[in-house]
């Protein structure tokens, strides 16, 4: 197979775009592809100083690397989850990317900030694992920016991501979920940081290439807690429907943020408020976060004493 | 030729040779869910892989909450 491009051996085929590419040659269709995202979706200006939550995986790093290479002024974040080999191995990721270019990483572990890690948060209250760890991201990340001035904060999530998302959201019908599913999540109260995605047009094959292809180390191994997840079912599914005919992802997000997602969204529009303890943007007297840490504290009390690391 | 499989890690030893394409549908692996490496370079599905290969078949797809 030959580069589309340059006539060398190529080095991976995108079907999708009926296209193969060398090494070269799928690395700057990679960084222009997410600079062509930002831009058009108006994520953000190149003078903007942006926030980049990163997990030690290919998407983030991918994320990571690209933006630098394009010359925007980045901060990695790691939130230390707390999940034993794993958050050691993925905190090491991250902690080398950021020494090996010079950029500036940020770690919170998450224990400091809700009393417990995330697998002894989910002895305490029985929630899902994955339900009390989005929260405790989505809830710190935007607290981290806040309080560093950060106006926005990218995330390293991809085509697969977010078409899992919505065919999710789709079998269940979660009106309010359809309506809040978009690559930029503007900053809808001072209290909330904008959220975006530059990758969500590039497929999970694309970032591994691309984290291959530049030599990033990434963590190659799943979270322990991931195994089973409804979003990996969702994501064969799709996958299985893409091999028969490529582009149908692309087709089924962008379709829906194009032409469908308007309409969900004038229907879900919400009041925000702030929360009465902690002052973050909340829809309810007192915020999820916050309900959790209640929750983890009181549960962690009264059943055995307070959590123990390694519980 | 020896294929390294990951999630968890294992091997698995094929005789002859394969095209990359026809070695994912014997291991029933979707195309677009893996990378295939041999040492620093990435294979395309026509590509052939020898007796004496070391492949790794690395899985792109990440699960949970993002």
């Amino acid at each position: 197979m030959k580069c589309r491009k340059c006539g060398e051996s190529a080095v991976i085929e995108l079907r999708r775009h009926n296209t193969a590419y060398c090494a070269d040659d799928f690395v700057a269709f990679f960084r222009h592809y997410t600079v062509e995202t930002i831009r058009k979706w108006k994520m953000f200006e190149k003078e903007e100083p942006i926030l980049v939550a990163v997990s030690g995986g290919k998407d983030s790093l991918a994320l990571w690397d690209v933006l630098t290479l394009e010359g925007y002024r980045t901060t990695g974040l790691y939130l230390d989850l707390g999940i034993d080999e794993y958050s050691k191995g993925s905190r090491a990721k991250c902690e080398a990317f950021a020494s090996e270019r010079g950029a500036k990483l940020e770690v919170i572990p998450v224990i400091e900030e809700v009393g417990a890690s995330i697998p002894e948060v989910q002895i305490a209250t029985r929630r899902p694992t994955c339900s009390a760890c989005g929260l405790s991201k989505r809830y710190l990340t935007n607290q981290a920016a806040l309080a560093r001035g950060f106006a926005v904060v990218a995330t390293g999530h991809n085509l697969d991501d977010e078409a899992a998302t919505l065919f999710g959201s789709v079998l269940r019908w979660q009106e309010e979920a359809l309506s809040r599913q978009s690559p930029v999540l503007p900053a809808s109260s001072p209290k909330l940081a904008r959220r975006v995605k530059p990758l969500f047009r590039l497929t999970e094959l694309e970032t591994a290439a691309y984290s291959f292809l530049r030599g990033i180390d990434y963590i190659v191994e799943e979270c322990p807690f991931s195994k089973g997840a409804t979003s990996l079912h969702y994501k064969e599914v799709l996958n299985r429907l893409e091999a028969h005919a490529p582009g149908t992802k692309h087709a089924f997000l962008l379709g829906y943020l194009d032409r469908i997602r308007p309409a969900f969204k004038r229907g879900q529009e919400v009041t925000l408020r702030e929360c009465i303890r902690c002052g973050q943007a909340t829809t309810s007297e007192l915020c999820a976060f916050c309900r959790l840490v209640d929750e983890v504290s009181h549960k962690s009390h009264t059943i055995s004493g307070p959590v123990s690391a390694g519980a | 030729m020896i294929v390294v499989l990951r999630n968890p890690d294992r091997e698995v030893r094929l005789a002859g040779r394969h095209r990359v394409k026809e070695l994912l549908q014997e291991l029933k692996v979707i195309p677009e869910t893996v990378l295939v490496i041999r040492g620093k370079e990435l294979l395309t599905s026509d590509q052939v892989v020898g007796e004496d290969d070391v492949i790794e078949v690395r899985p792109v797809i990440s699960g949970g909450v993002r």
